[in-house]
């Protein structure tokens, strides 16, 4: 099998703030492969966001990459070696611009601010072409704006009516997609999307879901999904990996996430989400709320939270370990997580 | 049944936007009883935050009365007045921006009941407050009363909001996507916390929510209203809306909705639209606005004629000529 098109290893990224260190990221790896959907799925705080944009070295000037390493695999058109193989946290200058964009781009989170409110559509898609070299010179005019219509009516656009417009007249959805449509100008083969669908509408949530699975048929990239939105999740990720206090502590194939689930924490959170057939019944919130990053719990970060904590949980905190093939997790009691969660509801 | 606590009578509430008029809420009847749980769903701009303030009067309406006890809430006067601005609170969307952050919880409560007279004395007053945060489940209360919003949680600010609008023993409070902020891990607990209210003081809520799901977990025994550019197009008990949605728009939503569950929301059956784009509030179309977009669009009487609101099958009520039609 061919190597992933992203390798995650011992990420670590933490930011300075007045009261101490906030451990944001804690030794994170996973990997996303050739056209794979890997979606990160976590509450606010939980260091997810941090993950994507240390990816894309866009982190602000408070955070540090402590340690780890991002290897990216550019593969050639029909290839299945990779070309070229580079070290994220090494790139620099020019490189790091290149890489940025044409090698893995992103889609922001909030939709209604990412783009600059005086440019037409048309001045973004030129910005972006031109910043990153792209069909430069003489073919720039009428090659770019070709491409440019072709990725807008793709993400079902009407180009003839965006292509002139600011960004204030086209609705959230519309915007939306635009960025999409910008993000995959220079042909990336991976795309970042942090809550993509969140603050939208429930038809347009739709449509641009379905949007992303018509490129990604189309085009071939692979996605990382940044959400808290488990529905997204499952409809569009191959593989789930949830993200509890900085680090992952449960990740495997979407249907084995959804269906056995391991850790308390993903038990938990799918149980919390109310689903249109779920029985009123069947809804349990997770007690507590996450961790405060700077003072972290000792053990098991989820211990305080979790009913199925013990001594060694307070004071061992779990590796994440390979249960079933494809299948990791990071608990001490995953082995009867499912059943004592079950007794446990039943007494409370 | 009881006396309805609160009444709407073609209510309508319109906007001025640039010298034009633009119809945010058109001709919504509805009757709350007592101790109701309601939810108001539907997509941004149909008009389901506006009515929520009218009812809690922070909207005058444009047309149409509202009556709490079956008294105008325009013209009502003197004590009825007062019992009225009290009865009806109002929990905001937004629990970030609707504490003030340079008082302390103790503040922040302790300021409603004592301009109203509920308590008097500062032991009094503090013993009321720690039951208050009790009843929302910020416990120990000790821990909380010295504390500034900025020192709690998403999840804690909206609890302490909920015990703000306590305060003055509400019987009806509204909360606006009150639970879409916080974190998904907390949401049943606090939905949960409201479902205690009604259970423990016979406080109704009406909920308005862009989230069917939720809005079948929240209203499990009351009733979901589903609301498009301004009008009510179905209403009726929660769980039959969601499994036997009569309104096309209903439908449409539902089987937009994705499911946390891979194999169920892959296989799940979806209502196009005719037209993705919704109408601009300015330009309304005619007849039942939901027309241009429609899967079982059925021509001029659709284009022509405003559905009115009737009863449908499953105990709802659907605002559309072909739900009626397939009836008789």
């Amino acid at each position: 099998m061919a190597e992933p098109t992203l390798s995650v290893r011992d990420l670590s990224i933490v930011y300075q703030a007045r009261r101490g260190q906030v451990q944001a990221v804690r030794n994170i790896s996973f990997d996303v492969e050739r056209g794979e959907a890997v979606a990160l799925i976590g509450e606010s705080g939980s260091g997810k966001t941090t993950v994507g944009l240390g990816l894309m070295r866009l982190l602000p000037a408070t955070a540090n990459i402590i340690g780890g390493s991002i290897v990216y695999r550019r593969y050639k058109n029909g290839s299945n070696s990779a070309s070229r193989e580079t070290e994220v946290l090494a790139l620099k200058g020019d490189n790091l611009r290149q890489f940025r964009w044409r090698e893995c781009a992103m889609v922001f989170q909030s939709a209604l601010n990412a783009l600059n409110p005086v440019l037409r559509i048309s001045e973004h898609f030129a910005d972006t072409a031109k910043a990153h070299g792209y069909l430069s010179g003489y073919r720039q005019g009428t090659a770019l704006r070709e491409r440019s219509w072709q990725l807008l009516s793709m993400v079902r656009l009407d180009p003839e009516r965006v292509w002139r417009s600011f960004p204030h007249e086209l609705s959230g959805g519309m915007r939306q997609r635009v960025l999409i449509a910008l993000a995959l100008l220079l042909e990336p083969q991976l795309l970042i999307l942090d809550e993509p669908t969140t603050a939208l509408d429930i038809l347009t949530q739709r449509n641009i879901m379905d949007v992303l699975k018509e490129l990604r048929d189309k085009l071939g990239f692979s996605m990382l999904f940044i959400s808290h939105d488990l529905a997204l999740a499952a409809e569009l990720a191959d593989r789930v990996a949830t993200v509890y206090a900085g680090k992952i502590i449960e990740v495997g194939d979407v249907r084995t996430i959804f269906r056995r689930p391991y850790h308390p924490y993903t038990i938990g959170l799918i149980k919390a989400v109310p689903t249109l057939t779920s029985d009123k019944s069947s809804l349990v919130s997770v007690p507590g709320s996450p961790p405060d990053l700077i003072q972290l719990p000792t053990g098991c970060k989820f211990h305080p939270r979790c009913p199925l904590a013990d001594e060694r949980s307070q004071q061992e905190e779990p590796a994440l370990i390979e249960v079933e093939p494809g299948h990791h997790v990071a608990c001490w009691h995953w082995t009867h997580a499912r059943e004592a969660l079950k007794a446990y509801r039943a007494e409370t | 049944m009881s006396e309805p606590l609160i009444t709407l009578e073609h209510v309508t509430r319109t906007f001025t936007v640039k010298g034009q008029t633009i119809k945010a809420v058109d001709d919504v009847n509805l009757t709350i009883p007592q101790g109701e749980m309601l939810c108001l769903v539907g997509e941004s701009g149909c008009g389901k935050t506006t009515t929520g303030k009218m009812i809690a009067g922070l909207l005058p309406t444009s047309a149409g009365r509202i009556l709490y006890h079956g008294k105008d809430i325009a013209t009502i006067a003197g004590n009825d007045r007062k019992a009225y601005r009290l009865g009806v609170q109002m929990v905001h969307q937004d629990p970030y921006a609707s504490l003030n952050p340079t008082q302390t919880i103790y503040d922040i409560l302790a300021a409603p009941l004592q301009h109203h007279g509920f308590t008097r004395g500062e032991y009094e007053t503090k013993r009321r407050i720690c039951h208050l945060l009790e009843i929302v489940d910020l416990t120990p209360p000790d821990d909380f009363l010295e504390k500034y919003p900025h020192q709690l949680s998403g999840g804690q600010r909206q609890r302490v909001s909920v015990a703000r609008a306590l305060t003055v023993l509400p019987t009806f409070i509204v909360a606006d996507e009150a639970v879409s902020m916080v974190d998904v891990s907390i949401r049943i607990s606090l939905l949960n916390m409201f479902a205690r209210l009604k259970d423990e003081m016979g406080v109704g809520v009406l909920l308005i929510t862009h989230d069917l799901a939720l809005a079948k977990y929240f209203a499990w025994e009351g009733r979901i209203g589903v609301m498009y550019l301004g009008r009510l197009v179905e209403i009726g008990p929660a769980r039959q809306v969601v499994e036997h949605p009569q309104h096309p728009y209903t439908q449409v939503l539902l089987s937009a909705i994705p499911e946390a569950d891979p194999d169920a929301t892959r296989a799940k059956p979806r209502v196009a639209l005719r037209s993705t784009d919704m109408p601009s509030l300015l330009r309304l179309p005619t007849g039942c606005t939901f027309h241009p977009r429609c899967p079982v669009f059925a021509g001029e009487v659709c284009e022509n004629i405003v559905p009115p609101l009737e009863k449908a099958n499953w105990g709802s009520e659907a605002a559309c000529h072909l739900v009626h039609a397939n009836e008789s």
